[in-house]
């Protein structure tokens, strides 16, 4: 019973030592695409399987000890997360940037290791050894190729951001425990809730949330975020966009729904009356990275860049998901990062083909998209709109889902009705910005006007890859509760 | 299989929305073979609906060929289509505008594969939210008419057509989200989406949404009123701006006018028909009350539509700019109507009839408006393939000694829009006024001026353009070949009909407008 709980972690930890293995054993002296190719196709077979194997059909399993919570809903967010993971491992084909090829796919397997952690863990400590395992991965991966003065750039940037927020997050448990005594949410939440809260643990809650904003890349917090993703390569890219929100995400939410619940360190938001707590920072938090998201990806020319920005404002739209605080919100905020992951995806993937063909990601290289390959075209353009949040597609019910949440959550008014009105306000504007780039890829414009020589094609395992996640995105749009129930459990 | 077991309204979505990604995906060439798949499909379009035509009953008020199942259980949303006489008659419409836009459209036009699959998307759109009956449902195919037109604007309009596209979207996005922000609050205080059961939930005066949102959604700030209000705005203004109403009307001249001239024909005669419909179907059944307690300010607006455009028509010189301004003035007429009808009498007498003769009124005026307006922007267009640059008032004139017959048809087509009686535009605008006179008399009073106004630069145009002496760049004129003519005749047939036979339309709205009267009626 209890192996079962934890053997998603289990098995990915095992393929990273078997992949590591095998690629410093033999294939030491192959060519870096063929190392590739077996290794992706080892790790496809070995999770493919796993999954397959995988019983999840069974009651949830707690081990109340290490704060472990395992059910069929969390292994399904533990398959997408591997899934995730797949295709960024795929995606990293598209370019050549190391003879380190092992040490690259055992450190993305750990880092979805420390992901999947985060998904089921109700203790500060394995937390925050989770959130480490995750970001010291990818601090590597982020400056893996070390022929680049970007990449190097970004992965310090990283690493010293992430330093910082990790100590602070730290610091915050520190003083949380300093104030409770526990380190298990649920009895954190019990003790918070029984008598006064000191000022300590409201101390401790707002350091900790700090560090969370880092980890969701949530303004004022968010300035590692655009140098990682231009600097880093395209499966790095993805893998941080994607899988890395995915897990921070489902622990905040985690984390805010069972250990911070009690009012006394929640705080209030509502305009006039508003008390400290991680409901206002966040509030605070989330309009910043609406506002600044919006803004700066309004201004981008480049295409990573401009994901990272439209990146940092839809973490301001979950965080408002977040702030109505209640089991309906949490599953909302859930939705809406496994589709948030799943159209950046795609979005990096796009932004890897648009660097082979034209050498660089400049948003303008998109004109005349639609005459080289209609695929992608139709793909970028789900991506983007679903990104925007218009039906049909899974990125409109997760805004859906957020805003009613938010709106629903009467039984303890946090006054998140205009912050409501804001995000709906802001994704006017983002819509704009999206739709510019859907513009300019279908704009029916002959490449030798747009001054560009057809490039190489993209391979077709990304193709496919980008196709099943456009696939996603619209059968989740059109049937929304079959992810929902997926996350549910039920 | 019988007929009754087919769903016919699922059918008329599928259509156009099949036939455009086919379309999109297809490898046609540019040139005629694009415009004959669009006119295939719009076709079918229209035979799908002559059959729906067959089956309906136009006795029955309420909702028929009901399709209903369950969809998406966590947000309490049904796949629930269903008709009445008005949503009927909006179908027919939009099966004729856009058959007739893509009739008028050039053969020679760019990526035309791109341009008429996206005019089907955009037929899909209007199709799925004209047969909506709740509003996820509705708001989907809402969203999906606009991604089309958007891009038909931008891709294929005149020289400002960045500014008109970025002009349109942002406005009706705006719209669109205050509208998405009054359903979620909605939602969040009802537990659902569904019109008629919001409908149900509307009504009476000390039960209302007002309260249920006062207690569920917990806004110490605001009173029971000024919650109901401010909800009942978010949601109008959605559909003030899609039709749009004065003040929000600014983008509309600069879009019509930039716009492909077939573009324009849909957007004026299909798709700002989604915003009335949506008053009538959404805000009068839900909101019966704060439309009442705010009916003094929605009259004003609605008369400044009226009249401030036709105003404004006066004073412009492109031609297609002044359309857009008749286009405001004529919905503003039902606007009025359909505010007009939520007076709430309670003491004073029994007022059914006039407000059955208002609401049948803007309904029908909907329709006519559509066809009418659809064949002024066809013809502005026809005149701008002749002449080569946008059309300017005063820049032509005697064009009737020339084209004789185009002169003739333009005659009828804006004697139609001016209300002649005996061509169609009459009775509608004359449903109304009898409907709003009896209602309001004021009101009434005062929008005879945009009559008179909209006569007095419709005549104006007649009288520089097409009379008098030959002159400017009209020497070299061509009137209508046949194959122009074929596709004029059936809207002209259209005009004359129900000019003469009204009733003919009239015949499916009643029912459906006795309907609506009783469920305003508290």
């Amino acid at each position: 019973m209890v192996a079962r709980a934890v053997l998603p972690e289990i098995c990915t930890a095992f393929l990273a030592l078997l992949v590591l293995t095998v690629d410093l054993a033999w294939l030491t002296t192959w060519s870096e695409s063929a190392r590739k190719t077996l290794l992706c196709v080892v790790c496809t077979l070995a999770l493919g399987i796993a999954w397959i194997l995988l019983d999840r059909n069974w009651e949830p399993v707690a081990i109340p000890t290490l704060g472990w919570m395992a059910s069929p809903g969390v292994t399904c967010l533990k398959g997408l997360i591997a899934a995730l993971t797949l295709g960024s491992l795929w995606l990293s084909r598209e370019s050549s940037f190391t003879k380190h090829v092992g040490e690259y796919f055992a450190l993305t397997l750990l880092a979805a290791v420390g992901a999947m952690i985060l998904c089921s863990t109700q203790h500060l400590i394995l937390a925050f050894t989770g959130l480490e395992l995750l970001s010291l991965s990818l601090y590597v991966l982020t400056a893996f190729h070390k022929d680049r003065a970007l990449s190097a750039e970004a992965g310090l940037k990283y690493f010293l951001f992430g330093g910082v927020s990790a100590a602070t997050m730290l610091y915050g448990f520190s003083l949380l425990h300093g104030a409770t005594g526990e380190l298990l949410l649920p009895k954190v939440a019990m003790k918070l809730a029984a008598g006064p809260v000191e000022p300590i643990a409201v101390m401790g809650v707002l350091f900790a949330s700090a560090g969370f904003a880092f980890k969701i890349s949530a303004a004022p917090f968010h300035l590692w975020t655009p140098d990682a993703y231009q600097g880093a390569t395209p499966g790095s890219a993805a893998f941080i966009a994607s899988v890395s929100k995915l897990a921070s995400f489902a622990l905040l939410a985690q984390v805010t729904w069972v250990g911070w619940n009690p009012a006394g360190v929640a705080g209030n938001a509502s305009l006039g009356s508003a008390k400290p707590g991680w409901i206002a920072f966040f509030a605070f938090a989330a309009t910043a990275s609406i506002v600044i998201g919006n803004l700066a990806a309004l201004a981008q020319s480049g295409f990573r860049r401009f994901i990272a920005y439209s990146g940092v404002a839809h973490a301001g739209y979950m965080l408002v998901g977040l702030i109505a605080n209640t089991q309906d919100a949490a599953y909302s905020v859930l939705y809406y990062a496994v589709t948030y992951a799943i159209g950046s995806l795609g979005l990096i993937a796009m932004s890897a083909i648009l660097e082979n063909r034209r050498g660089s990601d400049a948003i303008s290289g998109f004109a005349g998209w639609m005459r080289e390959s209609r695929f992608l075209a139709v793909c970028l353009m789900v991506f983007l709109l679903s990104q925007a949040g218009i039906p049909p597609l899974a990125g409109f019910f997760a805004k859906f889902y957020v805003f009613s949440a938010a709106l629903k959550s009467h039984g303890a008014p946090h006054g998140v009705f205009w912050l409501v009105a804001a995000s709906l306000v802001a994704s006017c504007v983002a819509l704009y910005y999206y739709l510019r780039i859907v513009r300019a890829a279908f704009e029916a414009r002959d490449l030798a006007e747009a001054g560009q020589a057809p490039g190489m094609p993209a391979l077709w395992i990304t193709r496919a890859w980008i196709g099943a996640c456009a696939l996603l995105l619209v059968w989740w749009g059109c049937f929304p509760d079959k992810l929902l129930s997926l996350l549910r459990g039920s | 299989m019988n007929a009754s077991s087919i769903p016919w309204l699922t059918l008329l979505t599928a259509i156009p929305l099949v036939g455009g990604i086919l379309i999109l995906g297809s490898h046609l060439p540019d040139g005629q073979r694009p415009r004959r798949f669009g006119l295939l499909f719009h076709a079918l379009s229209l035979g799908v609906l002559a059959l729906i035509f067959t089956q309906f009953d136009p006795a029955v008020g309420s909702m028929q060929m009901v399709e209903r199942w369950p969809w998406i259980p966590s947000l309490g949303t049904e796949y629930h289509l269903g008709i009445d006489g008005l949503g009927l008659l909006m179908l027919a419409l939009s099966c004729i505008v856009l058959m007739a836009a893509t009739a008028f459209s050039r053969r020679d036009i760019p990526s035309g594969r791109i341009y008429h699959g996206l005019l089907l998307l955009l037929q899909a759109g209007l199709h799925g939210a004209f047969t909506a009956q709740n509003f996820i449902h509705w708001f989907f195919y809402y969203e999906l008419s606009l991604i089309p037109a958007y891009f038909l604007v931008k891709l294929w309009g005149g020289p400002k057509r960045g500014v008109a596209a970025r002009t349109f979207f942002l406005y009706t996005m705006a719209g669109s989200a205050a509208m998405l922000l009054g359903f979620l609050a909605t939602y969040a205080a009802t537990g659902s989406f569904d019109f008629a059961e919001l409908a149900q939930r509307g009504k009476g005066f000390d039960g209302g949404l007002a309260a249920i949102y006062n207690v569920r959604l917990g806004l110490p700030e605001l009173s029971t009123r000024a919650l109901g209000l401010l909800i009942f705005f978010a949601i109008f203004l959605g559909f003030a701006v899609k039709i749009p109403v004065w003040p929000f009307q600014s983008w509309l001249p600069l879009t019509y006018s930039e716009a492909p001239a077939p573009v324009a024909m849909v957007l004026t005669g299909a798709l700002s028909k989604l915003g009335v419909y949506g008053l009538l179907r959404i805000v009068l059944p839900i909101f019966p009350e704060q439309v009442w307690q705010t009916q003094d300010l929605l009259l004003c607006l609605a008369l400044a539509s009226i009249v401030f455009s036709a105003v404004a028509a006066l004073a412009q010189t492109d031609v297609r700019r002044m359309l857009g301004h008749l286009s405001i003035s004529h919905l503003g007429y039902c606007v009025l109507a359909v505010v007009c009808a939520s007076r709430i009498t309670p003491l004073d007498g029994n007022w059914e009839v006039e407000k059955q003769a208002a609401l049948t009124g803007a309904m029908l005026q909907m329709f006519n408006h559509g066809v009418i307006a659809a064949l002024l922007f066809g013809l502005a267009g026809w005149m701008e393939e002749r002449v080569g640059k946008p059309l300017e008032m005063g820049s032509m004139g005697g064009l009737r000694q020339k084209a004789p017959v185009f002169a003739g048809i333009m005659g009828l087509a804006v004697f139609a829009s001016m209300g002649l009686p005996g061509l169609s535009g009459f009775v509608g605008e004359f449903l109304i006024f009898k409907g709003v006179f009896a209602l309001v008399p004021w009101a009434a009073c005062l929008a005879t001026l945009g009559l008179l106004g909209v006569a007095l630069f419709l005549l104006n145009y007649l009288r520089t353009t097409w009379h008098g002496a030959l002159s400017g760049d009209s020497t070299r004129f061509a009137d209508l070949t046949v194959r122009e003519r074929a596709w004029v005749t059936p809207m002209v047939a259209l005009i004359l009909l129900l000019g003469v036979h009204p009733q003919l339309a009239l015949k499916w709205l009643n029912a459906a407008a006795v309907l609506l009267t009783e469920r305003i009626a508290i």
